[in-house]
């Protein structure tokens, strides 16, 4: 089972923002998404991830294959780093969360209610999140942010573990994961051209 | 499923979670009536069904915007789109813990309410069963409402002013109910039509709830 | 033979209605004004009610618009959702403040009416609560689309709305007769026989209700072609600002 990506096309704010975007990944394989701010990678992987419908083009990867990360963790403040694992596990029907805690070094936490935990700290809880989804392709935007140089290298291990078990990895991210095998993929050149503006051609985009 | 309606139960009942305030608005409310209209039993006797129903109407509109806005705030909800469970069940799940916060509380005090308001003895069972019957649907509709306009900011006054009109039905029959079981009159007319509007606002808005919650994520 | 839907183009749309506004505008203006001043001036009193009466020439067409242009809006919702032609779901934007509007009127008049008629101002009457319950719904629509940013989200949400607003008005309608039979009369114009209205009243009645319609036609297009224009320069900025 691969991520095939064909002649995809986004928008966001109505406008479109990349298209004719292709590119493919097969098993055991990463692919990082580079490009300056606001050239279309959340967009890219929102669409990837099946949140936001495609202006044109596809994603020959159902849905149901992909675990999203976002900016934002989607962690309870007001429960426990043990309690938001075991309610993603349970809600993705895996049973165990306690080799995630483990690897993503949260065991000593694990008691601790996700309001007291650091942005780093907390990030990892995010990102554990991904260890019990049990899903092939992972899709991540920025996973990163607020990480100290030990947890970038740690949740490196995590990702190429990953890919050695036959998983994929779409990132988006501008610091070295540690992945020399990733291929990169440059947006800025899939930049969506607009039509010329002229008076009285405007169509259904109302461009 | 069921885990994420303990999630949702907790979440409630831990510190913040708003819990109670519903309810704590519902007496304050049957404090208040007697307040402005005056204590004559007979009057207080004779609005009582209506009182108690629009005020179990406020109560549950006053925690509906909790329903989405957290898990879209801290990107839950994102994540929940992409897991492996519906989202027309988890917009479910979602109304059922509110009315397990909400509504069903409001339906336990109500018979303390009714006493505050000297609602007539007859009318005790049909307000419980009205409350039971109808506040479902509140939930539901609210469920909806609240879909609408998870993304906004500030959205909770227009919230309010999107959701009460839907409630006109479930409000009309539900009073009906309480005030002819006062008379002593027969209720099944309006008690039927309320279980009615219910079980369809159950079976069908979360399809509406889900479709416009798919559209604000995009 | 060109597709209805051609029009949904809002180029072709605007370049339609270049032509058509003004003649419709113009018809607009003159069956009104020959209706009203047809029914205000060129009818007699009635026996009962006296020159009261006539204030019927506009409450019953702007009661008739209120409703008929809340159906506009959901047939036009319905062929947004299907569909996705921008210019629907801009009609339905347009047509909703004309619809309020007419609900305001239609309101407005029924209370000047009924003042000397019932001798009251108002009375929680189904009719009369039903158009009550009308203009929450306009209100609430309308808010809506005036809180949402992206107007394709817009769009949608609101499409939705007045979907699920439809159901809950109708049901909404049949609660309120349940709940109060009241002393509006029945409908003032039917189809069967043995009609009670004179075609006295019955002629000009119609040119006005005619007069409404284009009225709101006229509107439409106007207030269409302003959504459509704004939706262009928003479209612009926007691609301005990500440039």
């Amino acid at each position: 089972m691969g991520l095939r990506v064909t002649d995809l096309s986004c928008a966001r704010g109505g406008l479109p923002l990349l298209e004719g975007v292709s590119f493919s990944l097969e098993a055991g394989q990463a692919l990082v998404l580079r490009g300056p701010n606001g050239c279309g990678k959340t967009t890219l992987l929102r669409t990837v991830a099946g949140l936001q419908p495609a202006l044109a083009g596809q994603v020959d990867l159902p849905p149901e294959a992909i675990a999203y990360a976002a900016h934002a963790d989607g962690i309870k403040s007001t429960l426990s780093v043990a309690e938001n694992l075991a309610f993603w596990a349970a809600i993705y029907g895996t049973s165990s969360f306690e080799e995630a805690l483990d690897r993503m070094n949260l065991r000593a936490l694990a008691g601790r209610a996700a309001q007291n935990l650091s942005a780093g700290q907390k990030r990892r809880l995010g990102l554990a999140r991904l260890l019990v989804t049990g899903r092939p392709l992972w899709v991540l935007d920025e996973p990163t942010v607020s990480l100290d140089t030990a947890s970038v290298a740690l949740f490196g291990d995590v990702v190429r573990r990953h890919l050695q078990a036959g998983g994929m990895a779409l990132i988006a991210t501008h610091i070295d994961l540690g992945l020399p095998e990733a291929e990169i993929l440059d947006l800025a050149s899939y930049k969506a051209r607009l039509p010329e503006i002229g008076a009285g051609t405007f169509d259904e985009a109302f461009l | 499923m069921i885990s994420l309606l303990t999630r949702d139960l907790r979440l409630a009942l831990r510190a913040g979670g708003g819990f109670g305030l519903g309810l704590a608005f519902y007496l304050i409310l049957a404090v208040l009536v007697p307040l402005g209209v005056g204590p004559a039993p007979a009057t207080l006797a004779l609005i009582a069904p209506g009182i108690l129903w629009v005020g179990a109407l406020l109560a549950c509109l006053l925690s509906l915007d909790r329903i989405f806005a957290l898990d879209f705030e801290d990107g839950s909800l994102d994540l929940l789109a992409t897991a492996p469970v519906p989202l027309e069940a988890v917009v479910s799940i979602k109304a059922l813990a509110h009315w397990l916060t909400t509504g069903l509380p409001l339906v336990l005090i109500s018979p303390v309410m009714g006493l505050l308001l000297f609602l007539p003895s007859e009318a005790y069972l049909w307000l419980i069963l009205s409350l039971t019957l109808g506040t479902p649907a509140l939930s539901v509709i609210g469920t909806f409402g609240a879909a609408l306009t998870v993304g906004l900011k500030r959205g909770g006054l227009l919230l309010s002013l999107l959701v009460l009109p839907l409630y006109i039905p479930t409000l009309i029959f539900g009073a009906e109910v309480v005030s002819r079981g006062a008379q002593g009159l027969s209720v099944s007319t309006p008690l039927a039509l309320l279980a009615g509007i219910t079980a369809g606002a159950v079976a069908l808005l979360p399809f509406a709830s889900a479709l416009v919650l798919r559209i604000n994520l995009r | 033979m060109a597709s209805f839907w051609e029009y949904a183009n809002p180029l072709k749309f605007m370049r339609t209605t270049d032509w058509l506004l003004p003649i419709v505008t113009w018809a607009a203006v003159i069956v009104t004004t020959v209706g009203l001043v047809w029914g205000f001036f060129f009818t007699s009193d009635d026996f009962r009610q006296g020159s009261t009466v006539k204030i019927i020439f506009l409450h019953v067409p702007s009661a008739m618009m209120a409703i008929n242009i809340w159906v506009m809006m959901l047939v036009a919702s319905l062929v947004w959702l299907i569909r996705r032609h921008h210019v629907s779901a801009l009609a339905a934007k347009a047509a909703a403040p004309i619809g309020l509007t007419m609900t305001l009127i239609g309101l407005i008049t029924g209370a000047v009416w009924g003042q000397p008629m019932w001798g009251t101002w108002w009375a929680w009457d189904p009719r009369l609560t039903s158009f009550l319950i009308l203009f929450l719904f306009y209100l609430g629509y309308i808010a809506l689309w005036a809180a949402i940013d992206d107007p394709d989200t817009g769009a949608d949400l609101t499409a939705v709305l007045c979907l699920v607003g439809s159901v809950f008005a109708v049901l909404s309608r049949y609660a309120a007769i349940f709940w109060n039979q009241g002393l509006h009369q029945g409908a003032s114009l039917s189809l069967a026989p043995g009609t009670r209205m004179d075609w006295a009243y019955k002629a000009p009645l119609y040119t006005c209700m005619v007069g409404f319609g284009l009225v709101f036609v006229a509107l439409l297009l106007a207030g269409t072609r302003t959504e459509i224009r704004a939706r262009r320069m928003k479209a612009l900025v926007t691609r301005e600002r990500m440039a």
